[in-house]
């Protein structure tokens, strides 16, 4: 008639075992109702059906450009003149404060202009997120003092194929994932 | 003591009266006609649905056949507004075959750089577009009684079931209510019954749940759709159809919930047998 | 929380110096580990637990629903139904949210209805039922406000209806009722003030269970028996693992019934009319609220007569004060239950008359929530009428007078006896 007199017990092996399954049974249970209150923070199903757009340039003159949104944040996408390609050509490795591509549709590369640009026969065409590497301002088209971006915030000056090449931001201009897929159509994401 | 057994014998009394009272005025209100009558008229008939019990899954080839059904009849006046086209690719659809569907309609969009609103062709992330361009013009359009959009109507109209029936329901989990209530509906329109009375211009359905008659004539007749998979061309066998696709509209996770379901009760009947035997194990410390 | 003396001992020097400057694990340990309970006690009791679940569950569902929901007439509607169709894993959480509130009611009432059988509320636990009142109350108006939320057509009558209520006190009726509002009728301003009150009264409701769990671990818990423990070492045990184990077990099994509403039959305990979105020009067929207040509607809807004087045209209440404070008072009348039954026995396994009684009582409120239920015409309000006299007639009349007149059962002098008696009679 006392209380709890565990050492008289049969079997406590037998017993562990079942406290064991019963303890590793309900932490599994209580784990996978944690899930659903985790995943419910991710993008829902309609952000995600906006995850990828398509957008046409047909009207875009050579030396225009637009902005767009995608993800929430600004895709600029300018038809550069064949003299901006050109210029932007010549500007060596050796000159750019950063000389990677920063092109999620290359492997691998130096910010060359050819690897900035839309790629073979595409190479008047730059689509980049219009978000400066250094805080993550806007940063106004067709200005600074290299003819392509001037980012009001902290002054970073970018040429016209979006690399850094003056201020303080430390990346060139980030290249999403797109491509053509006809002469007229751009699909970003 | 003789007391108390009278004055709660008196209780018992007053409250069996009551009972039987209140039993006797339900019944001679069902009876009576005309002082409060309640809709509908019949019950509605079961169907048999692919997505009814435990394991409910959806017939895919019903639901396409459904939609098809939306499209040509009944989108000509209602509108399905909180389903997206990137959802019938849950339909057994290839997101090829949903992004040419979704062009086939026209949505509004804007505004252009000019300031202008311009209309395009839909893409999945769009929803389909109604027929009307707002509540109040689909109401005048159909004399007062603007017609209610398609994708919850499934769950939003459901009648009554009664006692006992609503008990019974929670053991054969009858969920289907909806679904038997738009089959019946839309198969249920008969000539008006000698001397029965109703206004111009609606139909009597002893099926609908807010009167004797509606306002939409009856939308479907044999042969109005046709069907490429063979399947009968009628209009009980196009009720079925629509039912199942405007339940799929109300409730796209529906096979997802019961299927997801399953394993939770199955896991908490393990759990409860399994935290049986320990309790009873620790409890046996308390045995002398 | 724990009345007797502390038998908490430090494991190690962390511990004991943790002890010294915040003795929670102190706390914890003299409340849910060493904590006696008697050892009669049966299921009935493990409803305590289970809603203390239920709260800690409505509360994370609820906080993960709000970073979903746009409290926007325009949008709320739209927001549930994105939730529903769109938010990862956003279904499974508005229905056990939805459903998990009635699911709280059910064990409420279970809970409610145990402390009446067993006289809980008799002293010296009358502060611990007051406080169990106060949460039923809160929960009431918790689950109200949340029901208008998802702005349907059931919702938005519900917040009509029941702001209506306050319009029927005389004279500063009507300010009330505009000020509840936020405007003339129920608007953006009362939806947006519904969910600022539904996030916050949740956490009023924890406190109040706090004072209430420290007011039971204060004066003990009662028992089937019905006296008080006399023996400590002989009449209880600890709290850990015998309740923890009790109490998980029938949770599990609530689980499952829960499980199976949520899974199979989530639009069950709801209303169709509520997947309308709402129309403040057009009023349903038949407005009813959730299931767990039926009877108190049905007490409402009763009063369909003026109370005056006899003989005269002079109205005193008219039907609709009446009805308003008939439904508040069968709330308030809770209050004063310790002082209404003031029979020294506690439990109702040695009151024979009272346990017919209290069976009558439980079947009057299934009626009377079966006739909130019904329209309110013919045959139905009259059998409101007399069920809501036999709601009152128990805690009034019956009551008082069984605890005067009644001849109770031999109470076993000590719950040691009351279970060797047991385990004889196995």
């Amino acid at each position: 008639m006392s209380t709890a007199k565990t050492d008289t017990l049969p079997d406590p092996s037998k017993r562990d075992f079942l406290y064991i399954t019963t303890a590793t049974v309900g932490t599994v249970g209580a784990a996978s109702f944690v899930w659903p209150l985790v995943d419910q923070m991710n993008p829902d199903a309609s952000t995600l059906a906006l995850a990828s757009i398509e957008v046409d340039v047909s009207s875009i003159e050579p030396g225009q450009a637009i902005t767009v949104k995608w993800r929430g944040k600004p895709v600029f996408i300018r038809n550069r003149t064949d003299k901006e390609v050109e210029e932007a050509r010549k500007v060596s490795l050796s000159e750019l404060k950063d000389d990677e591509a920063r092109n999620k549709n290359i492997a691998e590369g130096g910010a060359t202009d050819r690897n900035r640009s839309a790629g073979e026969g595409k190479e008047n065409w730059i689509v980049m997120i219009g978000s400066c590497t250094h805080l993550g301002c806007i940063p106004v088209g067709l200005a600074g003092e290299y003819g392509g971006w001037f980012c009001p915030c902290h002054g970073s000056h970018y040429d016209t194929a979006g690399r850094i090449r003056k201020g303080p931001a430390p990346e060139n201009l980030a290249i999403p994932e797109y491509k053509f897929i006809d002469d007229t159509n751009i699909k970003i994401g | 003591m003789k007391l108390t057994t009278v004055f709660s014998r008196l209780i018992a009394a007053g409250f069996a009266t009551m009972l039987s009272a209140s039993m006797m005025t339900t019944s001679i209100r069902a009876e009576e006609d005309g002082s409060s009558p309640h809709y509908p008229i019949n019950h509605p008939k079961p169907a048999h649905w692919s997505f009814s019990g435990p394991f409910g899954h959806w017939d895919l080839g019903q639901l396409q056949r459904g939609l098809k059904v939306y499209k040509e009849v009944c989108s000509s006046c209602h509108s399905l507004d909180l389903v997206p086209f990137r959802k019938l690719h849950d339909l057994g659809y290839s997101q090829a075959q949903v992004k040419a569907f979704a062009a086939e309609y026209e949505v509004t969009d804007g505004p252009n750089p000019e300031g202008e609103m311009f209309d395009r062709p839909a893409k999945p992330s769009d929803y389909f577009p109604g027929p009307y361009a707002n509540a109040v013009e689909a109401a005048s359009l159909n004399n007062g009684a603007a017609p209610p959009d398609f994708s919850l109507l499934a769950k939003a109209r459901a009648p009554e079931r009664g006692f006992p029936t609503f008990i019974f329901d929670v053991f054969t989990m009858y969920a289907e209510n909806g679904p038997d209530y738009i089959y019946s509906l839309l198969t249920g329109y008969q000539d008006t019954p000698d001397g029965v009375e109703i206004g111009e211009d609606i139909y009597y359905n002893p099926y609908f749940i807010g009167g004797k008659a509606l306002a939409m004539a009856p939308p479907l007749e044999d042969d109005l759709v046709d069907y490429d998979d063979g399947t009968a061309q009628t209009v009980d066998q196009y009720s079925q159809d629509v039912a199942a696709f405007m339940m799929w509209a109300a409730e796209p996770n529906l096979v997802e919930r019961k299927s997801l379901g399953f394993k939770v009760m199955l896991f908490l009947i393990i759990f409860s047998i399994l935290l049986y035997f320990t309790k009873k194990r620790v409890f046996t410390n308390l045995k002398d | 929380m724990s009345g007797g003396h502390s038998q908490y001992v430090p494991v190690n020097g962390f511990m004991k110096w943790m002890d010294d400057r915040l003795p929670l694990p102190r706390l914890v340990y003299d409340s849910f580990i060493a904590y006696p309970v008697p050892r009669n006690l049966n299921n009935w009791y493990t409803f305590g637990a289970i809603l203390s679940i239920f709260m800690v569950l409505q509360i994370i569902t609820g906080i993960v629903l709000a970073m979903h929901f746009v409290a926007s007439t325009d949008i709320a509607f739209n927001s549930i139904e994105s939730i529903m169709r769109d938010v990862n894993y956003g279904w499974l959480l508005r229905r056990l949210h939805a459903n998990g509130g009635s699911f709280f009611f059910l064990a409420v009432y279970i809970h409610i209805f145990r402390g009446m059988y067993y006289g809980s509320y008799k002293a010296p636990r009358e502060i611990l039922w007051i406080l169990g009142v106060f949460i039923f109350i809160i929960m009431m108006a918790t689950a109200f406000m949340g029901y208008v939320l998802p702005w349907g057509q059931m919702s938005y009558w519900a917040a009509t209806v029941i702001t209506g209520l306050f319009s029927a006190i005389p004279i500063v009726g009507e300010p009330i009722q505009q000020l509840l509002l936020g405007g003339f009728a129920v608007g953006e301003p009362t939806l947006n003030r519904f969910f600022s009150l539904h996030y916050l009264l949740p956490f009023m409701l924890v406190g109040l269970v706090i004072l209430h769990v420290w007011a039971l671990h204060v004066v003990g818990q009662t028992n089937p028996t019905g006296v008080e423990v006399k023996d400590m070492k002989k009449e209880t045990v600890p709290f850990t693992p015998y309740a923890t184990m009790k109490d998980a077990f029938a949770l599990s099994l609530f689980f499952v019934l829960f499980a199976y509403f949520v899974f199979y039959l989530p639009d069950y305990l709801g209303h169709p009319d509520n997947y309308i979105q709402a129309d403040p020009l057009k009023t349903p067929a038949h407005i009813v609220p959730e299931w767990y207040f039926l009877p108190f509607y049905a007490i409402l809807r009763a009063f369909d007569f003026n109370i005056g004087i006899p003989f005269t045209d002079i109205v005193l209440i008219d039907s609709k004060l009446a009805g308003v404070i008939a439904m508040f008072g069968s709330l308030i009348v809770l209050l004063f239950l310790p002082w209404l039954d003031f029979g020294k026995t506690r439990s109702g396994d040695y009151r024979p008359l009272f346990r017919q009684f209290f069976w009558i009582f439980v079947i009057v409120c299934i009626g009377l929530g079966y006739l909130g239920s019904r329209p309110a015409e013919g045959g139905y309000i009259t059998a409101a009428q007399i069920l809501t006299a036999a709601y009152f007639g128990h805690f009034l009349i019956i009551l008082p007078w069984l605890s005067r007149f009644e001849k109770p059962k031999q109470v076993p002098p000590s719950i040691a006896d009351a279970i060797l008696a047991k385990n004889k009679a196995a």
